[in-house]
């Protein structure tokens, strides 16, 4: 189990070039496996273009309580990296005036921002409705400051989306930490006692589930229906969906496909599920990822990789939704990731 | 240097089968195929027997397939243990009931 970020140990991997690096290389430079490019040139989908930007999915910050063992983020309570009042405002400034009708907020455990509620307060305040959050539970029961999120996020009808990788305590702490099973059981049970996941309930609970190591995620439905009878037979959870998401071979993922002999096993599965009906509807053409410092990107994974949007409006200080719609996206290698199977984002399965 | 008649690279070309006889390779595929769609059993369920059939069958690649997509359906290392315990039980269960042949042939002979 981790229990430091890459970047604190100072490990390669923590640097985005060298990521990239290793994705260019190797199978795909020697034409064992076909470049993600190559791939979507052959449907005619290359490049893949920005439409209307529907979702800004802001990361206020790395900082997390948790080490968990595939994080993308390389998130971890070392990283120092949080989004300033400043910069929040200016995200304020862009969704007054953009046609983005969600914000969704992640990190990091957003929570742990300590400008967090009064973002979440003044984006209310010029409007915005749909709000998701992707917490990560434990944070609810990490520190009596946080005990009554459940009760903010109810406030507000933030949308709860959060990581819960089984149903079991076993697989859960293996891959997030010991005893985040047992805390992530008792925050999904208080937010259903404030009506979060309930049928028919407005407060939408949603979880997301991502495989435990090298391998791709199973059938979506059927995994939704397998975690809401053992949540609701072992503990009486209730929870609305599921969202079945691949892992992406950047950062900690990465570090571990390479560290167990996965690495070209894991990169095989994934383009032989390449589903050129999930690139259709990657997320990237309808979300914009914004990092904790401003800067603007296609997805979450990219602001990770350093590959800035393909604008020249890069920062959030320079918004232009003119300009950015229509951007060809950045892509490379990892982008098989979205693209396997049933597709994979951040709101589950795409196709 | 020792050439192992098993290579794990080899189960990605499976599917190369049906270029020397394309009519019978394809309807094999899709057989399998249909197999093990979501039917009277779930597609879980299959996975699992296959699982365990993969283990008195001794088909390393099928063990290599199977573990992997019993995995992305969400079963336990627990559940699959128990799965190919059900297939060594019946293995040796049918080795055992052939004792009942032995004792009939000594009565038998040595009556």
């Amino acid at each position: 189990m981790a229990t430091k970020s890459l970047k604190k140990l100072g490990n390669d991997l923590a640097q985005s070039n060298k990521q990239l690096e290793i994705l260019s290389n190797g199978i795909f430079k020697n034409g064992e496996l076909p470049t993600f490019k190559d791939k979507i040139s052959k449907t005619s989908q290359f490049p893949i273009k920005a439409k209307k930007l529907e979702i800004l999915q802001i990361n206020v910050g790395y900082m997390c309580n948790q080490v968990c063992d595939h994080c993308h983020v390389d998130a971890g309570p070392d990283r120092k990296e949080i989004m300033t009042r400043d910069t929040m405002r200016q995200c304020l400034e862009v969704i007054k005036n953009s046609g983005a009708h969600t914000l969704d907020l992640t990190g990091g455990a957003p929570e742990m921002n300590p400008d967090f509620r009064w973002f979440v307060e003044e984006a209310a305040k010029v409007g915005i409705t749909d709000f998701i959050v992707r917490s990560n539970l434990t944070i609810i029961r990490a520190n009596k400051k946080y005990y009554d999120l459940p009760e903010f996020f109810k406030k507000h009808n933030v949308h709860v989306v959060s990581s819960m990788p089984h149903w079991t305590r076993g697989k859960t702490d293996k891959q997030r930490g010991d005893g985040v099973f047992d805390k992530s059981i008792k925050a999904l049970q208080e937010l259903n006692a404030v009506g979060y996941g309930m049928p028919g309930s407005d407060l939408r609970l949603d979880l997301v589930y991502n495989p435990s190591g090298a391998f791709l995620p199973g059938d979506q439905a059927a995994m939704e229906k397998d975690f809401k009878k053992a949540l609701m037979d072992d503990f009486g959870i209730e929870f609305h969906n599921l969202f079945a998401i691949t892992n992406l071979p950047i950062a900690r993922f990465l570090d571990y496909l390479i560290a167990s002999e996965n690495y070209e096993d894991y990169m095989y599965s994934l383009v032989e599920a390449y589903n050129p009906t999930a690139v259709e509807n990657v997320m990237c053409t309808n979300t914009l990822s914004i990092s904790w410092d401003g800067y603007l990107f296609d997805c979450d994974f990219n602001q990770m990789l350093e590959l800035p949007v393909n604008s020249k409006s890069r920062h959030i200080s320079e918004f232009n939704e003119e300009l950015l719609e229509g951007r060809n996206i950045v892509i490379s290698q990892h982008c098989y990731g979205c693209t396997a199977g049933a597709g994979s984002s951040c709101q589950g399965v795409v196709a | 240097m020792s050439k192992p008649y098993y290579d794990a690279a080899d189960l990605r070309k499976f599917g190369k089968i049906t270029e020397w006889n394309e009519e019978l390779g394809t309807k094999f595929f899709d057989y399998y195929g249909k197999v093990f769609e979501e039917g009277a059993l779930t597609a879980r369920e299959k996975s699992l027997i296959a699982l365990a059939v993969a283990h008195t069958e001794q088909c390393p690649y099928c063990i290599d397939a199977y573990t992997k997509d019993t995995l992305q359906r969400g079963v336990t290392k627990e559940q699959m243990m128990e799965a190919i315990h059900v297939g060594a039980a019946i293995k040796s269960g049918a080795t055992l009931v052939h004792g009942v042949q032995m004792m009939n042939k000594v009565n038998k002979l040595d009556g």
